[in-house]
């Protein structure tokens, strides 16, 4: 689960392009440490003039304490609010006067922040970031606090519980995980949780995560390396080196038997949600999924697309991803029925496509034609610079979770390498019968429309 | 001795401000650079299909956009949606392709094609790997000149919009949106329409081929083209592909000029437990051939149209009333809507109408230099951020045709928006932000919001339910 500081406007994820099999996809970059353990990754690209600074924070909502959920979001939110040097709302008037466009967002492994800038404005970022890395607690208080409450309290509302379907993911987390498992809260956080958040928890988390040594700063763009890191070095110089940070040893996060629950909502048409616990990013059977997912439901020939909603037309729609995470990642399959339509009908159809996946193997064709729009995907991310899917962040995203930021051919190699009986495998392996949850979000008063075991 | 003293001065002095960068003040900036994008190459097929082509060889990718002048508001009465549909209808087979083999090919070439219709304007958009353009742009022209609309498959994506429109009796947005739009058109003009029940059922397979065969014409058609390509490169696959694109003109209906809001009227539509209100406020903006564009753009920008704009200030940093608010103008060929929005939570929904009616207010009164700055800034110095993907440019590129920009407009874009100046920003606000005359949607719990909206004393205020809105519900 992501979400964002502010409303994403008019954001649209393309597929663009394809690769040639022949061709590499390299991202060239400078990597230095500096004293204060700050990790900086340099990236140039002529282009346009243009600079995308980027920073994550290795620390998200799974670093919680317990009664303090929503706490990592809530303090991304303050990150925005002023420092020492940058007085109250003027973080946001400094950049668009220079031409910016700034935001953030927060998962349960990490935090990210950018500024998409003109490149003479690069100095302009960097003290920006710097001055909130080391003296951000200078200038709060506990109205600032308050303050983003409300704000993130809306978001909750605008995000989850103003919005068709919306509640079920906030019920999610807690059924497929384990109680002392960093991903079993959600990220958003409860409003009892977000009530209950002080200063003085403002002050702990900032002290024991945002600190350079937990950090990482990448700049793709319209740079020169020298003067970029010269001016880098300047810049966080004087900022602090942190404590260590122990280390998250969360449970092992196993599904051990089908849990089967039915939520009621303001929804006109049922849906039908199953989840299954995957392999964590980056690990053996990662790409398989996502693969999987693109096999049962990406595009009209995708077995789960054609099946229910070209063919028998008895669902209004049908999608399957894989949210992949440090620790555990979470294959979702979600069909809305059509009117008239029972979940029991969509799940007989479902797990007997999933069923068929298991015993035979995908036709060579069809995998090829999912490897070939995932090969697509990789050279769209190197079109821009900036923003939450440009080259500076997917830099910082290599870089946190597998230690090399130019892992792009890596990645894609991931991809390429899988055949089609390890699709049958995987399918056997993760999407097995006894260990998910199953749930039917229906029409309120209309539960006769849920999932039956058959 | 003096002249090694100053030396070692000098390295001391570089070497604390390497330690101790100076926070006092935020870093001066240098000029920003030029925008200087590379030549917009203009000429025409040999059937006289006009091409705007804009070379771009950073990445090994093509975009080509096919637009068409004709869009939802060109969309007979009765027949609302009819655009919109015979455009997601191009690629649900053509030529000898099916569906399914059509979607199988694009796909296993890594290419992208997508049709759809927007308010004036409709779209086939391609997005392929150099490499692969042959057999893309093949089964792009096979989709544009020889589309099945076969009745199995008008079928099928009827019954699928009939579904979708019974969706939106839950979606507080999409009945924000259709509500302001229908009570601020006059209902003898296009804007206000949407497709419904009767109009989804009543398409037949000769409607949808007259709709392709009126509009896919050279006089009503241009081909868009960004990236890794030159004219003489991409100009034998254009001939070989596009050439027997129809040849001739249309001349769609004139739009009518839209009645401006007159007093100010509230709408409250009863949405029953809603955690939240969602806002749109409004009136008649303007064109985008307003001579004024630059200066209502920037006067936008502060009023709402950017995180640090007072709108946004005010309702979520200020009150925490909401996650976010702000606004915009939609500049059309003719005078377009000025939209003020949020979603703000439902127990403050009465002191969150009247923040937005005190930022209007004050947007009339003198402007200071500091806000000026920013949003003159912020719309001036970002404006290369337009410029970074094909799509992008692309989109740039179809807003030159359809406006009749000139070929120089980008280039000169930056000087022309830094130029604004305090005059014509504040002449701009009282212009088109009058608080007296706006229409108000609130869509919400009216048992929890009634009572702080007629606090407030802004207007007469009337009540509908949703299916006022939305009209009965589709029976499926």
């Amino acid at each position: 689960m992501k979400i964002y500081r502010s409303v994403l406007v008019g954001a649209v994820l393309l597929l663009i392009g394809f690769v040639a099999s022949a061709q590499e996809i390299t991202v060239p970059y400078e990597q230095f440490t500096l004293p204060n353990g700050l990790n900086v990754i340099l990236h140039k690209d002529n282009t346009v003039p243009r600079i995308s600074v980027n920073m994550w924070y290795h620390v998200g909502s799974g670093s919680e304490k317990p009664g303090r959920t929503g706490f990592a979001h809530l303090f991304e939110h303050i990150l925005f609010e002023g420092s020492q040097h940058v007085p109250e709302g003027k973080f946001d008037q400094w950049l668009e006067a220079a031409g910016a466009d700034n935001n953030g967002s927060t998962t349960e492994d990490r935090t990210n922040y950018y500024e998409d800038l003109p490149s003479n404005a690069l100095d302009l970022a960097l003290f920006l970031e710097s001055d909130r890395m080391g003296f951000l607690l200078q200038s709060l208080n506990a109205g600032t606090v308050d303050g983003q409450r409300d704000v993130v309290k809306n978001e909750r509302r605008q995000s989850y519980e103003n919005r068709p379907y919306g509640k079920a993911s906030l019920e999610l987390p807690g059924l497929l995980y384990p109680k002392d498992h960093p991903y079993s809260w959600t990220v958003i956080g409860s409003m009892e949780d977000l009530s209950a958040a002080s200063y003085q928890d403002v002050v702990d988390f900032f002290s024991m995560y945002y600190a350079p040594g937990n950090a990482s700063l990448s700049i793709a763009g319209d740079i020169d390396l020298a003067a970029t890191r010269k001016a880098v070095e300047k810049w966080f110089s004087d900022v602090p080196a942190g404590k260590p940070i122990s280390k998250i040893n969360p449970p092992a996060a196993v599904l051990t038997e089908e849990k089967r629950v039915v939520m009621e909502d303001k929804v006109q048409l049922p849906r039908l949600m199953m989840v299954w616990l995957t392999p964590p990013s980056f690990q053996p059977g990662n790409a398989e999924m996502d693969l999987v997912s693109n096999l049962l439901t990406g595009g009209k020939n995708s077995r789960l697309y054609k099946k229910l909603v070209y063919e028998l037309q008895i669902a209004q729609n049908v999608f399957a991803y894989q949210d992949s995470k440090k620790f555990s990642s979470e294959f979702y399959l979600s069909a809305t029925a059509r009117p008239g339509v029972t979940l029991t009908q969509l799940e007989k159809v479902i797990q007997e496509e999933i069923d068929k996946l298991k015993t035979e193997n995908p036709q060579e064709r069809e995998l090829q034609r999912v490897k070939n729009q995932f090969e697509s995907g990789f050279i769209g991310q190197i079109e821009s610079a900036g923003g939450f899917s440009g080259k500076a962040n997917q830099l910082n995203q290599y870089y946190y979770y597998t230690g090399n930021p130019d892992y792009f051919n890596e990645d894609l190699q991931r991809y390429k390498a899988v055949s089609i009986s390890d699709i049958s495998a995987a399918v056997r392996l993760y999407l097995k019968d006894n260990a998910r949850v199953v749930m039917s979000i229906v029409p309120e008063g209309k539960t006769d429309l849920a999932a039956k075991k058959n | 001795m003096k002249k090694l003293i100053i030396f070692c001065l000098l390295l001391a002095s570089i070497a604390v401000t390497a330690q101790n960068p100076d926070r006092s003040t935020p870093p001066a900036l240098a000029k920003a650079k030029n925008l200087q994008l590379p030549a917009i190459q203009k000429f025409t097929l040999s059937n006289g299909l006009p091409v705007v082509l804009m070379e771009k060889h950073s990445v090994p990718l093509v975009q080509v956009n096919l637009l068409i002048q004709t869009g939802s508001f060109d969309d007979p009465a009765g027949k609302e949606g009819l655009s919109s549909i015979a455009m997601d209808l191009l690629d649900e087979g053509a030529g000898d392709y099916t569906a399914l083999q059509l979607a199988d090919e694009i796909e296993f070439l890594g290419a992208q094609i997508s049709s759809f219709s927007r308010s004036f304007t409709s779209e086939v958009d391609c997005s392929a790997p150099v490499s692969r353009l042959d057999g893309a742009l093949k089964l792009m022209s096979t989709i544009v000149l020889k589309p099945s609309f076969a009745d199995a498959e008008l079928e099928r994506l009827r019954k699928l919009r009939l579904n979708g429109l019974l969706q939106n009796y839950d979606e507080a947005n999409v009945i924000a949106q259709r509500a302001f739009n229908s009570l601020l058109f006059s209902s003898s003009t296009p804007y206000g329409k949407f497709a419904n029940e009767q109009s989804i059922r009543s398409y037949s397979k000769s409607d949808l081929e007259s709709f392709h065969t009126r509009n896919f014409v050279t006089g009503n058609s241009t081909l868009i083209i960004v990236g890794d390509v030159t004219k003489e490169s991409v100009t034998p696959l254009l001939e070989k592909y596009f050439s027997s694109y129809p040849a001739g003109a249309i001349t769609n209906a004139a739009k009518p000029v839209p009645q401006q809001v007159k007093g100010r009227t509230i709408y409250v539509v009863d949405k029953p437990g809603a955690a939240q209100s969602v806002i749109r406020i409004g009136r008649i903006g303007t064109s985008r051939g307003d001579a004024e564009f630059n200066n209502i753009v920037v006067m936008n920008t502060i009023l709402g149209g950017s995180f640090a704009s007072r709108l946004n200030t005010n309702l979520r940093e200020e009150h925490g009333y909401s996650y976010g608010a702000g606004s915009g103008f939609s500049f059309w060929t003719i005078p377009g809507p000025f939209t003020a929005s949020s979603s703000v939570q439902t127990d403050v929904t009465g002191p969150a109408l009247g923040e937005f009616f005190n930022e209007f207010k004050k947007m009339r009164s003198p402007l200071p230099e500091e806000d000026l700055n920013r949003g003159k800034n912020y719309d001036a110095l970002g404006y290369a951020g337009n410029f970074e993907t094909n799509s992008s440019i692309a989109a740039a590129l179809a807003d030159l045709v359809i406006y009749q920009l000139p070929d120089a407009y980008f280039n000169s874009y930056v000087e022309k928006a830094l130029a604004v100046n305090k005059k014509g920003v504040e002449a701009a606000a009282k212009k088109y932000i009058v608080p007296d005359n706006m229409l108000i949607v609130v869509v919400g719990d009216r048992a929890k919001i009634e009572e702080g909206i007629r606090k407030l004393k802004l207007g007469k205020i009337n009540f509908l339910s949703i299916e006022d809105v939305l009209g009965k519900k589709p029976q499926l």
